[in-house]
């Protein structure tokens, strides 16, 4: 009876074991992707879009610790909250009220800062039609069996996403850059997050193939933030990055956590506006979609099986060490700046400008009380 | 102005009409086609006619084959009627825009004296090495040897036998007399012969895999699957970079002839190649650079072991600190050797069946490989760290070149039973294999070329106002002409100028297609352009549209009060 048990549960491990081998060769198949890209953007500056800045950190963050490395990772900070003068603890940027995750770390890498962060180059980046001198960093090299996450998060509105306070992307634009990538077999799957307000707005116009898009807030409702911090004096994060940062931390490169583990993430109970989500585009199931293949850079490995026999020895590289002594160069320094000139050097001679709004409304101020006192019949003696 | 009082009125009456007509007159006339045209985007013109015949893909690939009948296959009255020529072409129809042509020329003579002599070699290695010194074996074709039953050529149970340039020999088959007919035999022959064109110069599958790009088609099985997704893009350059990675410089000091060993191993391959791609290679070595993964001790063998599950985590932790050439956006092919520090010898890479690996290495797909590569063995427990060690480069590189080539596409599929193919040349890369690589890249070549230019073509139609400027013109008209002669080029079977057309026409079409100009920043809604035009234009046309209705109801009442008159 005993060993009639024990068989048993020796014959359950056994196909149990096969089993595991059978899928996890099946995943080899089953998402069709061989690497893993991220394009985290945060589109506004000041200082009191703190908050937006930490969104953008913390996926960073997630995304670096579940195994992307920055070469395959584009971001793109508009403003530097750890250096700002209004820092108090300079060189962090906080999620959490009690200051318990500094997201900045030690090792961040911005590819885009400040004013590079603008509608042209993201568009630039998205479809590759970068000038021919953009460094390698700076540029999404993917292929067509790449997932690309894209978090955009800033102030957005029904329809359109603000940079910079000064420019928006339509999701007209975003829809048609999409489809410039498509075309161009730029990506495999593409997951697309946005945290503003009113993001659902910014997937309704999608048409190309295998995208999924999450948003944190419908049309006509705000995405709101989480909690101030006293001492920083701004709020830290909005909330449905909080919640999506919260529920990353317990995800680990070999989670089997699904896409629909992720739709769950800050209901409306905790996020005040309701997040949505968009599957139709997307040709799988989402259920079948891991975390990790969007978030987490899980390599496909193959053992080698086979080797080339090769039995001629090393020939020897020549070395030339007598004309490298006579291709020596002799080196000099530039001509160095003439300090000296420059420190005594005469006032530049001003060009003249006319006179400027104010004087002239002073001047104008004058003579219209000049007149109304004194009669517009003097007007002909002055003219 | 000294006039009667009616006189004046009247005259300035008229002016005021002349006035508003002559401005209606200059506005209508030279206005609004200076406003036209000024506000018109510059749009060089393209061969549109042409890119769309090409979003039609017609594609005819024809192979060269000479079968050369040997002593003892074919009687002396069938060797008059030989030699003969015969074609057959082979449709499949892709998709609705894609269709494919195979055309095989296959040419039948017999044996020359020297070819009969050469054959009679003791073993089939030999044969086809005294058989390349007789003929050179245009490119894109093959030679196939068939030699009687009874030849101790080839093994028993071997039926054909591959070999290092373009040449086979088939073994003719027990059931076929010689004294059958030619047709017989020729028929005999036919589907055989197909076998091994399959195997040496393109098949139906690698040919619809190549054409990814523009069908995307159901996959078929398993392993064209895991093909595609193993072997990188057609692309005009890559970089190798070779990684020697050492966690433990306290204890071992390693020395490895990189260089040596390129130009030795890695070069020759490198040079066949030169004409699908360019290669450059670069390498380093990295220090204290850890594994992400704690092997685990396995008594039994006494050694430490990494299972499969735990491989896929290794290479991220590694990945960050490799660094690549910046000025460069070709795909990188990574190599890293890694050997284990002293704590943690012997380490071995066990399969899912618990088995060590032989090669002890990985690769992963469109990355590259890793091998372990274990010291332990070369010096004993009293040895003074750090231990001066020198890698065997042999048996390193003999492991990178496979990775390379299973990663390049130049691995041939697994031959049908009863092949046997010659083992890897010298320069790691037989020439029929060559020959398989160049197929597969100009189709791919050709059908990633069409879609940009094609997908190109469609958005710039779409979007009214990007300007395309005189260089995205000309590129695109080269992309086209290069497109058209690869394609005639593939119909001819120069398979090499098929190739290099392919190259130019893709490097043409990215270039136009990525062009920094193409920005589609461009897009107003139509309440948008009403905003702009309207407080530019409404208070021009108003009055202009007032005076016009007032000289036509002027005019209308004039001709009413002559009417009156009249009556």
């Amino acid at each position: 009876m005993k060993i009639l048990g024990l068989l048993s549960l020796l014959a359950t491990h056994l196909s149990a074991n096969s089993v595991n081998i059978e899928e996890n060769a099946g995943q080899f198949f089953s998402s069709g992707h061989t690497n893993n890209w991220a394009v985290l953007v945060c589109t506004s500056r000041f200082w009191f879009n703190y908050r937006h800045v930490a969104n953008t950190l913390s996926v960073y963050r997630s995304v670096k610790r579940l195994g992307i490395p920055d070469s395959h990772i584009v971001l793109m900070l508009a403003d530097d909250m750890a250096c700002n003068h209004r820092n108090p603890k300079p060189a962090t940027v906080f999620s959490h009220k009690n200051m318990e995750l500094n997201v900045y770390g030690d090792d961040v890498e911005v590819d885009y800062r400040g004013y590079e962060v603008t509608v042209e180059n993201f568009l630039r980046v998205l479809t590759g039609r970068l000038p021919p001198s953009t460094p390698r960093s700076k540029r999404l090299l993917s292929d067509d069996r790449s997932n690309i996450l894209i978090y955009l998060t800033g102030h957005g509105g029904n329809g359109f996403l603000k940079f910079q306070d000064s420019e928006e992307i339509s999701n007209v634009e975003l829809a048609d850059a999409f489809q410039q990538m498509w075309q161009k077999r730029r990506y495999n799957e593409l997951l697309f997050i946005i945290d503003t307000c009113q993001g659902a707005s910014m997937y309704e116009r999608f048409y190309s193939p295998n995208l999924m898009a999450l948003a944190s807030s419908q049309v006509g409702e705000d995405s709101l933030s989480h909690q101030p911090d006293l001492a920083i004096g701004v709020h830290l994060m909005d909330r449905y990055t909080f919640y999506l940062l919260e529920f990353l931390e317990d995800i680990h490169p070999a989670s089997k956590s699904n896409m629909n583990d992720l739709f769950k993430v800050c209901p409306k109970s905790q996020c005040v506006s309701t997040p949505g989500h968009r599957t139709d585009l997307f040709l799988r199931d989402p259920g079948s979609a891991l975390i990790t293949d969007f978030f987490g850079s899980v390599r496909k490995v193959e053992i080698t099986m086979e080797t080339v026999n090769l039995t001629d020895p090393i020939e020897q590289v020549e070395q030339n060490f007598v004309n490298e002594d006579l291709q020596k160069e002799s080196y000099s320094y530039v001509d160095q700046l003439p300090v000296s000139e420059i420190i005594h050097q005469k006032p530049k001679q001003k060009d003249w400008h006319p006179p400027d709004g104010f004087i002239l409304g002073l001047w104008t101020l004058i003579l219209l009380v000049f007149f109304k006192t004194y009669g517009m019949k003097h007007l002909k003696h002055i003219f | 102005m000294v006039c009667a009082f009616n006189l004046c009125v009247i005259d300035q009456l008229l002016r005021g009409q002349l006035a508003a007509l002559s401005i209606a007159v200059v506005v209508i006339v030279v206005g609004v086609p200076l406003w036209w045209k000024t506000t018109e985007t510059y749009r060089a013109w393209l061969p549109v006619s042409q890119i769309n015949e090409l979003s039609n893909l017609q594609l005819q690939l024809s192979a060269d084959v000479e079968v050369v009948f040997a002593r003892g296959t074919v009687t002396p009255e069938q060797q008059k009627k030989v030699p003969l020529t015969r074609t057959q072409d082979e449709e499949h129809s892709v998709d609705e825009d894609t269709a494919l042509r195979y055309r095989y020329e296959t040419r039948y003579r017999t044996a020359t004296i020297m070819e009969e002599d050469a054959l009679d070699q003791p073993t089939a290695a030999e044969a086809d090495l005294s058989l390349h010194t007789l003929s050179e074996c245009p490119c894109g074709s093959l030679v196939v040897y068939v030699i009687p039953e009874s030849s101790s050529l080839l093994p028993q149970d071997v039926d054909v036998y591959i070999g290092q340039r373009r040449t086979a020999l088939l073994r003719i088959g027990g059931q076929i007399r010689v004294g059958k007919t030619l047709d017989l035999l020729l028929a005999h022959l036919e589907p055989r012969i197909k076998q091994v064109l399959q195997v040496m110069s393109f098949s139906h599958t690698d040919i619809t895999a190549a054409l990814s790009d523009r069908v995307r088609l159901s996959p078929g099985n398993k392993e064209s699957i895991a093909d595609s997704m193993r072997t990188f893009k057609s692309s005009p350059g890559y970089e190798i970079t070779f990684s020697l990675l050492n966690p433990d410089p306290k204890s071992h000091r390693l020395h490895w002839d990189i260089e040596g060993a390129v130009q030795t191993y890695i070069q020759p391959l490198l040079t066949k190649l030169a004409s699908v791609a360019n290669f450059s290679i670069d390498s380093q070595t990295l220090y204290y650079a850890m594994l992400g993964v704690n092997p685990r001790f396995d008594s039994s063998l006494g050694a430490y072991t990494l299972s499969p599950d735990s491989l896929a985590h290794m290479i991220n932790p590694v990945e960050a600190r490799l660094g690549s050439n910046a000025a460069s956006s070709n795909p990188v092919l990574n190599f890293l050797l890694y050997v284990p520090d002293a704590q943690h010898s012997p380490l071995h890479i066990h399969d899912s069946k618990k088995q060590e690996v032989p090669t002890n290495a990985f690769h992963s797909p469109r990355w590259g490989g890793i091998m372990v590569y274990n010291v332990d063995g070369f010096y004993g427990p009293e040895a003074v760290f750090p231990v001066d060690l020198n890698i065997n480069m042999a048996k390193v590189m003999g492991v990178f070149l496979a990775q390379l080539r299973l990663l390049l596409g130049v691995q041939s599929p697994n031959a049908p039973s009863g092949f046997l193919v010659a083992p890897c040349s010298r320069t790691g890369l037989a020439d029929w294999e060559l020959d398989r690589l160049m197929w597969s890249r100009s189709v791919e070549n050709v059908a990633t070329a069409t879609t940009t230019i094609t997908s190109l073509a469609q958005l710039l139609d779409q979007i009214g106002n990007i300007v395309i400027n005189d260089n995205i013109a000309e590129q695109v008209s080269s992309a086209v002409t290069s497109l058209q002669l690869a394609v005639a080029e593939l119909e001819a079977g120069n398979l090499r100028f098929a190739l290099q057309y392919s190259k130019e026409a893709i490097l043409a079409s990215e270039r136009a297609f990525f062009d920094p100009s193409l920005l589609h920043l461009l897009y107003f809604p139509d309440d948008q352009k009403f905003a702009i035009y309207i407080p530019l234009f409404l208070p021009m046309c108003v009055p202009i549209l007032l005076s016009l209705l007032k000289i036509v109801s002027d005019a209308r009442q004039k001709r009413r009060e002559k009417q009156a008159k009249k009556d």
